[in-house]
């Protein structure tokens, strides 16, 4: 295959589409001044404000469909641009300018509006760059009704959507068309776009970079949203064995959908529970769709904004939303877990930020940061359905300064009188070795473990995995990690507390078979790993799965580990693997 | 006309929300309402306008009022920035509770 036919993104929805490219291309219009004769201006002025009254239908239907597709919180990514649709000063402003200047009316409407939008682009906050967008939006609209051009947004058979990057707005519209998958330039996991693919069950892949430049519309283009990649124009081996996997996909799909009620339990009825780890409020609904029991890892940094955070009740609202939507299942949030550059703007760059000031260390130094987030979390435990987890711990005495910071943060409320559901869990990762090693004595200050694969392994290994220099040293299954895991397991179930795993180690489906036997009580991974998960925990006996992890201590290499494992699971992961 | 300064003391500055708020109060009275920031000057019932203001937490702005009702207009809308737009109630508790773990 020629290399440069492929291209590699971020996978944001999982599945497999082969069909022909469409290229959207939202043309910015074309804008010519004419002056307009006396007896013209009547008219214009009444051409101008047809085109915004029609683009606020057009707006009043995107919202409704918005709200179908989203949910009413999904749909107030609208607002802005609805809000600045009935701004009448500007409109006053514009057809005042029609008839002073006897200009036709898409030149003033582009001149008038353009001074806003370079303000708000000029401006440091981001949030503000992204309301120029918005308004650039809207006055394309308002432009092109002036024009009287259809948007391109409905086409008659289905098609492969690839485009730099698709507005919230973009996206709701070409849901009512027959769209086979997405190929985006821009946009992460978590983007509107891959949410709302995610949610209407769509195979996409953002982050592309420059799939809208290499991509002509016509072009033959296969979307692989497992892998997250895209291939242009294939070849007819490479399309047989795409459709070849594409069957295999909406087999295995259709088995795992079927699995959704069913318990994630043995063939020896030994039962797991399965979590979700997600990082928006939005998630949620994703997450229970495939199966979770619950949230196993709340991240809450997608709260910082610009580096501000924001205060206790904005972060109550967040956190009482997700508690609800979950209950009657739990939610374990976790404190936030980023570095100080985040957070203070004149903060210096450290050399070495992951051994440097982060996680529970910084809550620890600026109490009222940490204060702040536990009142908030503790007075969204409504239901008493909400666990708090503090990342980062490296000894004893930060678990204990923690909780003391809950009790404070608890007394404060009480001080204040603010009802909230006192007993709540109180928990650690454990992705620091030393906190690995301590487990014995760290179990009894908590109720309970969550074991962070991805730190703990980056740790224990001395390894960056996001260095692609060292990136093969960083080993999932090195039999020092798996002796960590079993002692963690080990010690947390000594002290009675169960003990679960959010790390990526959880959704893998080789390692399953090991956790199992380990005894770990919660396996908590992205949403869309959980049906696999739960496939794999179906097919195999405890008893095996004990005999299996306890072999798989005494292996001195990965190597020698993972051959082990490809044995055992012969016949298992062909269930799943497409 | 009436002349004020006043100062964002609300965290999220004048995004929409709070920008919206402004243009709705600013929308009930006859007086034209005028508002600059660092020499630029928007008419302060557009929500456009205010918010290509990037009036951020700590931004020091002009009102200015002219009409026949700018005593009202420029006391309600004065109120509204002193108020936080909604914003700050909790803020303050916040600084005593932070005050009090400094000691």
């Amino acid at each position: 295959m020629d290399s440069k036919k492929v291209i590699e993104g971020i996978p944001a929805s999982p599945g497999i589409a082969i069909g022909v490219a469409l290229k959207y291309e939202k043309l910015k219009p074309k804008i010519t001044k004419k002056e307009l004769k006396e007896s013209e201006v009547e008219a214009e002025v009444e051409r101008f404000l047809r085109a915004v009254e029609r683009s606020k239908n057009e707006l009043d239907k995107i919202l409704k469909l918005a709200i179908e597709k989203l949910g009413l919180e999904g749909a107030q990514i609208f607002e802005a641009q609805i809000l600045m649709l009935g701004d009448k000063t500007i409109i006053d402003k514009i057809t005042e300018r029609i008839k002073a200047e006897k200009l036709n009316a898409e030149f003033i409407v582009n001149d008038e509006i353009e001074k806003y939008i370079k303000f708000m682009q000029s401006s440091d906050d981001d949030y503000l760059k992204e309301r120029a967008h918005d308004l650039e939006d809207l006055k394309n609209r308002v432009i092109r009704n002036i024009q009287q051009e259809k948007w391109l947004s409905r086409f008659d058979s289905s098609r492969i959507v690839v485009a730099e990057s698709l507005t919230p707005a973009d996206t709701i519209l070409f849901s009512r068309n027959q769209v086979l998958g997405y190929a985006i330039d821009i946009g992460g996991y978590t983007s509107h776009t891959a949410i709302l693919a995610r949610a209407l069950k769509i195979p996409a892949v953002v982050g592309l970079k420059d799939a809208s430049k290499l991509i002509k519309t016509g072009d033959v283009v296969i979307i692989d949203g497992y892998k997250g990649l895209v291939i242009i124009n294939p070849e007819q081996s490479v399309i047989e064995e795409y459709q070849d996997k594409m069957k295999r996909a909406i087999e295995i799909e259709r088995k795992l959908e079927q699995l959704k009620s069913l318990p994630a339990e043995t063939l020896d009825g030994k039962r797991f529970t399965l979590l979700a780890n997600i990082e928006l409020p939005d998630e949620v609904d994703e997450a229970i769709e495939n199966g979770a029991e619950g949230i196993g890892l709340f991240r809450t940094e997608y709260i910082i904004e610009n580096g501000v955070i924001p205060d206790e009740d904005e972060q109550f609202e967040e956190y009482l939303k997700i508690a609800e939507k979950v209950y009657p299942h739990k939610v374990v949030i976790r404190t936030f877990d980023i570095g100080g550059d985040k957070i203070f703007k004149d903060y210096h760059r450290e050399s070495n930020p992951f051994l440097g000031w982060r996680g529970i260390r910084i809550g620890l130094d600026k109490p009222d940061i940490l204060l702040t987030q536990l009142r908030a979390i503790l007075r969204a435990n409504t239901k008493g359905n909400v666990m708090i987890m503090f990342p980062m711990v490296t000894s004893i005495e930060e678990v204990r300064q923690a909780k003391k910071y809950v009790e404070l943060a608890k007394s404060q409320l009480k001080d204040k009188g603010i009802k909230f559901v006192e007993n709540v869990k109180v928990g650690v990762m454990i992705e620091v070795p030393s906190s690995a090693l301590m487990a014995k004595e760290m179990a009894r200050e908590v109720d309970f473990f969550s074991i962070g694969t991805n730190d703990l392994i980056q740790y224990v290994l001395a390894v960056d995995r996001g260095n692609e220099t060292v990136a093969k040293v960083y080993q999932e299954f090195h039999p020092a990690v798996l002796r960590l895991i079993q002692f963690v397991v080990e010690s947390a179930h000594r002290a009675k507390i169960p003990v679960a795993m959010c790390g990526e180690m959880a959704g893998d489906p080789y390692a399953t078979i090991l956790l199992v036997g380990f005894g770990l009580d919660e396996l908590s991974t992205a949403p869309k790993n959980i049906p696999k998960i739960k496939q794999i925990i179906r097919l195999i006996k405890y008893k095996d799965a004990k005999r299996v992890s306890k072999r798989a201590l005494i292996f001195k290499t990965q190597d020698e580990v993972k051959e082990f494992l490809n044995k055992e699971l012969k016949g298992i992961i062909s269930e799943i693997e497409i | 006309m009436i002349i004020k300064e006043v100062e964002i003391k609300n965290r999220t500055g004048l995004h929409t929300r709070p920008a919206a708020m402004l243009v709705k109060l600013a929308s009930k009275f006859k007086s034209d309402f005028f508002i600059e920031k660092n020499g630029m000057e928007i008419n302060g019932k557009s929500i456009i306008g205010v918010m290509s203001l990037a009036a951020e937490q700590g931004s020091k702005l002009i009102l200015k009022f002219i009409g026949e009702d700018e005593e009202e207009a420029a006391k309600a809308i004065v109120e509204l920035f002193e108020s936080g737009f909604g914003e700050l109630s909790e803020l303050k508790e916040e600084n005593k509770n932070g005050q009090q773990e400094g000691n």
